[in-house]
């Protein structure tokens, strides 16, 4: 059986044997613009600098930031492409299939890139031109995010800032809210979160014995719980990470499950940071925003007099969900996981305790420390909301998820307990009792497939192995296929 | 659209968490610079809905990019509709061409590797990356005046300490003061060490460029200091008088120095964004941690990497054709900053800069830079930036960016004649 192209050049790292690898690197002549089209990514974070051998070496008088120390390993996707480009080199014939770092495989739908390439051709016309665009992003596009995605949700185009993708906008979250909050994540959870805490100076000490940083609430979602946490054993902190569907277990939280969040959050004052980037992958009724959930059933008098005086459609969603940001990204839904485009809602009734609107502060890091999403990407962007761009999404969103049903079967046929797959690109696998990095590692050698171990997304992915439906046809079936072979 | 919220917090009934805000976020007095001057300018503009304002302020560019790089970055976007052309996540620190690229182009004679290259979406966020790299417990210097984005984010990760209103400086920040009594250099003699030192040259706003010998003197400050020097090269493609492009153009730099740079004002990629940042691997903490460990693990946790289709354009840039193309129009930049120069000049204005940079640093002896510029906008509608938003050293000038069509500049230059 013929394997899918990718699966073929990504197995041949060694420069020598790929065809695919230009040997037009150094001239830079008109032949560098196929030498780019045909040059593969090398999806491995290098390891950079070579330990440093026993030699004078300068050094400065800047003492190394404390927090950076207290992270424990590399981010957890470098090191699975570091694995994965070791096992390639140690079997160079091996065909290696990637279900390990949720990648997207499939082209980006033709409506899309040809509103692209009419940007990037018009940046070289007089009318055309753009140069420095809106930190917030572009209005057309913010405009349309809100009202594909946030149609009747009180949440409007000044709410929205485009970004150049989720990771980015948790960081720069982050930033906003400084060293001194507390902030709790669901355990599992996409690392991120807490590799982003940690790096800002939120967290204590690396507890080796619990595996978990200090001074973070980690909220355990299991499968004895459905993937929703207790509520009564969480302690209050500033923040709450959650992210429905759920990267890595797939889990898409209910209505009701969210409603007891927000109450939740209304209680502590804490604020929500909501991470809907698989939301389009749901399946069936639950919520795909923070944003539908209706605030606290408790009333003040005098506002709904106020209310009633305004004819402004948006005070009337006064009362719901201020405690809450939303997070999303193109990444999953329209193949823009190297174009980079994401967006943040802020609504404008979301205060710190002072009274002081986060969505300023957000506005001052963005205007600060970003300069804007790619005007490019931008315009493929708006392209993926129109009518015909966002039909072609969902078509690609469904060949994936005909994937994830497919992965799903094969582990249920094998006996496994399987979680997820279906409102997420992501099946969570049970291996009971086992080492989730030791299960990694057995896939890995003796089927060749790349899979991601549930521990790196927190200690209560032990035991677990998270299955991602992103690939070309022929290589998922294929990796069904020895899965079958190895644990028949 | 704040107007509900406000209202309802002034009659009592507002809802706020209990999160705290974000008290370096206080110390920022002000919005962002060009974001205050964009706002003056269309409240200009709802005052004088038929003046054709003329945009010398924020420094954009204004003219199309060359042909065969918008056909790149064009053709890799078709090809991403394609089976051989799809591509997802990229490497964090870029492509490996690409990264190539830039070492062999920019840095062909001064020793810098291709791995030591991070490509970004643009210096500003670099600089933040940079300051979360370092964290909030190191000091830092900048000159004054300077691009306000490293004194900001400085604020914004907690190291600047509080601002002394009545100088307009943080507590915390060093100010290597730079003006035409000491040549646009700062006095090393009497500035105290900090860790960090931001340098720019040719300088945002002051246009002036550091020569060999003055940065010399700096990266030996540094190394007597222990100190890191974040070299801010954005505007090396603008040198004429043979001044150093790169801090790795001084011996001993790979030891002390960062450099930042990128494609915006070199390319035409404000829109598009990309840069870069070179950490070299020479360079370490005291504990002798290798600060490119740091600088990637960043990378890697809070970015996701430039848009593959920017750097499809930045790759075109540096082509043959590609960077002939991009020196034409840096060169009519060049053109408009020296019709600026001249005008400023017979107009018995003071005037520096604008030989090595697209920016003209224009002398206003005894009047405050806000109330010149202004002037300036209300009388001939035209924006400028006052040089007191660069920093306390930047009061009494006004800088006039080079960036525009070459109408717009030429009429511009009427009216200042007409004005003064």
């Amino acid at each position: 059986m013929s394997l899918a192209p990718q699966s073929i050049s990504t197995s041949m790292i060694s420069s020598s044997s790929s065809a695919f690898l230009s040997p037009s690197n150094l001239n830079f002549n008109s032949r560098r613009q196929n030498a780019w089209v045909q040059a593969k990514r090398i999806s491995v974070c290098k390891c950079v600098a070579a330990p440093q051998e026993e030699k004078i070496a300068y050094k400065t008088k800047v003492s190394r930031n404390g927090n950076l120390g207290k992270l424990q390993a590399g981010y957890l996707f470098p090191e699975i492409a570091r694995r994965k480009a070791a096992h390639m080199l140690k079997y160079p014939d091996a065909e290696v299939i990637s279900l390990g770092i949720g990648d997207t495989t499939e082209p980006i739908p033709e409506v899309i890139t040809s509103a692209l390439a009419k940007r990037s051709y018009a940046l070289s016309t007089q009318e055309g031109y753009s140069g420095y665009g809106a930190e917030q992003g572009e209005k057309p596009l913010r405009a349309a995010i809100a009202s594909t995605f946030y149609k009747d949700l009180g949440i409007e185009e000044g709410d929205i800032f485009v970004s150049d993708g989720a990771k980015c906008d948790i960081s720069r979250l982050q930033i906003v809210f400084g060293s001194n909050v507390t902030m709790a994540v669901q355990d599992p959870s996409y690392p991120a979160y807490v590799d982003s805490s940690v790096i800002m100076g939120q967290t204590g000490e690396f507890q080796k014995d619990a595996e978990k940083y200090g001074k973070i609430e980690y909220m355990r979602c299991t499968a004895e719980n459905g993937f929703f946490p207790d509520l009564s054993t969480v302690a209050r902190t500033d923040i709450i990470f959650f992210c429905s569907p759920n990267n890595p277990t797939g889990a898409a939280a209910t209505r009701e499950q969210l409603t007891r969040l927000v109450q939740f959050a209304k209680d502590n004052g804490s604020i929500i940071v909501y991470d809907s980037a698989y939301a389009l992958y749901i399946s069936d009724d639950n919520p795909r925003s923070i944003f539908e959930i209706p605030g606290a059933k408790e009333v003040i008098p005098e506002l709904i007099i106020y209310l009633f005086c305004c004819s402004c459609t948006r005070l009337m969603f006064f009362l719901l969900s201020f405690v809450a940001i939303e997070t999303s990204s193109f990444s999953k839904y329209a193949g823009f996981t190297g174009v980079r485009l994401g967006w943040t809602v802020i609504p404008k009734e979301l205060l710190f305790s002072d009274g002081f609107p986060v969505a300023k502060d957000f506005n001052r890091i963005v205007c600060t420390c970003f300069n804007g999403a790619s005007n490019i990407s931008q315009a493929g962007g708006l392209a993926c909301l129109s009518p015909e761009g966002f039909k072609a999404v969902h078509e690609v969103i469904g060949f994936y998820k005909e994937n994830t049903d497919i992965i799903v079967e094969t582990f249920n046929s094998l006996g496994f307990k399987v979680y997820g797959g279906k409102n997420a690109p992501y099946v969570w696998v049970q291996f009971p009792g086992r080492s989730s990095w030791d299960v990694f590692s057995e896939i890995l050698k003796k089927t060749h497939v790349v899979t991601t171990p549930g521990s790196g997304f927190g200690p209560g992915g032990e035991g677990f192995i998270r299955v991602s439906a992103f690939g070309h046809r022929g290589n998922v079936l294929e990796a069904c296929k020895r899965f079958k072979h190895l644990y028949k | 659209m704040v107007q509900p919220s406000l209202t309802v917090r002034k009659e009592g009934v507002g809802r706020c968490t209990k999160v705290h805000r974000n008290f370096n976020l206080e110390k920022l007095r002000n919005g962002y610079l060009f974001t205050e001057i964009a706002r003056r300018e269309l409240q200009h503009l709802e005052k004088y809905p038929n003046a054709k304002v003329i945009s010398l302020g924020i420094g954009d560019t204004t003219q199309p990019i060359p042909d065969n790089i918008s056909m790149s970055m064009a053709n890799y976007a078709r090809a991403l509709a394609t089976a051989e052309g799809y591509r997802g996540y990229g490497a964090e620190q870029g492509n490996k061409e690409l990264r190539k690229a830039i070492a062999e182009t920019h840095y062909k004679d001064v020793l810098v590797k291709e791995s030591e290259v991070f490509v970004s979406d643009g210096s500003q966020c670099d600089i933040a990356r940079l300051l979360l790299v370092l964290g909030s417990n190191v000091t830092v210097a900048a000159q004054d005046p300077s691009f306000p984005a490293y004194i900001d984010s400085s604020v914004i990760v907690g190291q600047a300490g509080d601002l002394e209103d009545e100088v307009g400086k943080y507590c915390n920040i060093e100010y290597l003061e730079c003006g035409p009594g000491n040549n646009f250099f700062p006095d090393l003699k009497g500035t105290s060490r900090t860790d960090i030192i931001f340098f720019c040259s040719p300088n945002n706003p002051t246009g002036h460029a550091a020569t060999q010998n003055q940065l010399e003197q700096l990266v030996e400050f540094a190394r007597n200091n222990g100190s890191i020097i974040i070299f801010d090269s954005a505007y090396a493609a603008y040198v004429t008088d043979g001044c150093p492009r790169s801090i790795y153009e001084i011996p001993g730099a790979r030891e002390v120095a960062i450099e930042i740079s990128s494609f915006s004002k070199f390319s035409g990629f404000t829109g598009v964004r990309l840069g870069w940042t070179v950490v070299p691997e020479e360079l370490l903490f005291s504990s002798g941690f290798p600060v490119i460990n740091d600088f990637n693990r960043i990378i890697c946790t809070c970015f996701n990497g430039a848009s593959n289709i920017a750097q499809a354009g930045g790759l075109a840039c540096l082509s043959s054709e590609g960077l002939e193309a991009v020196h034409s129009v840096v060169d009519y930049y060049k053109e408009n900053t020296k019709i600026l120069i001249d005008t400023l000049a017979s107009l018995g204005i003071k005037v520096y800069g604008g030989i090595n940079a697209p920016y003209v640093w224009a002398h206003f002896p005894g009047r405050k830079s806000w109330d010149v510029f202004a002037e300036i906008l209300e009388k001939t509608h035209i924006t400028t930036v006052p040089g007191s938003g660069f920093g306390p050293g930047g009061e009494e000038y006004i800088r006039i960016s080079g960036f525009g069509h070459r109408e717009s500049i030429l009429e511009a230059s009427r009216r200042l004649e007409a004005l003064f």
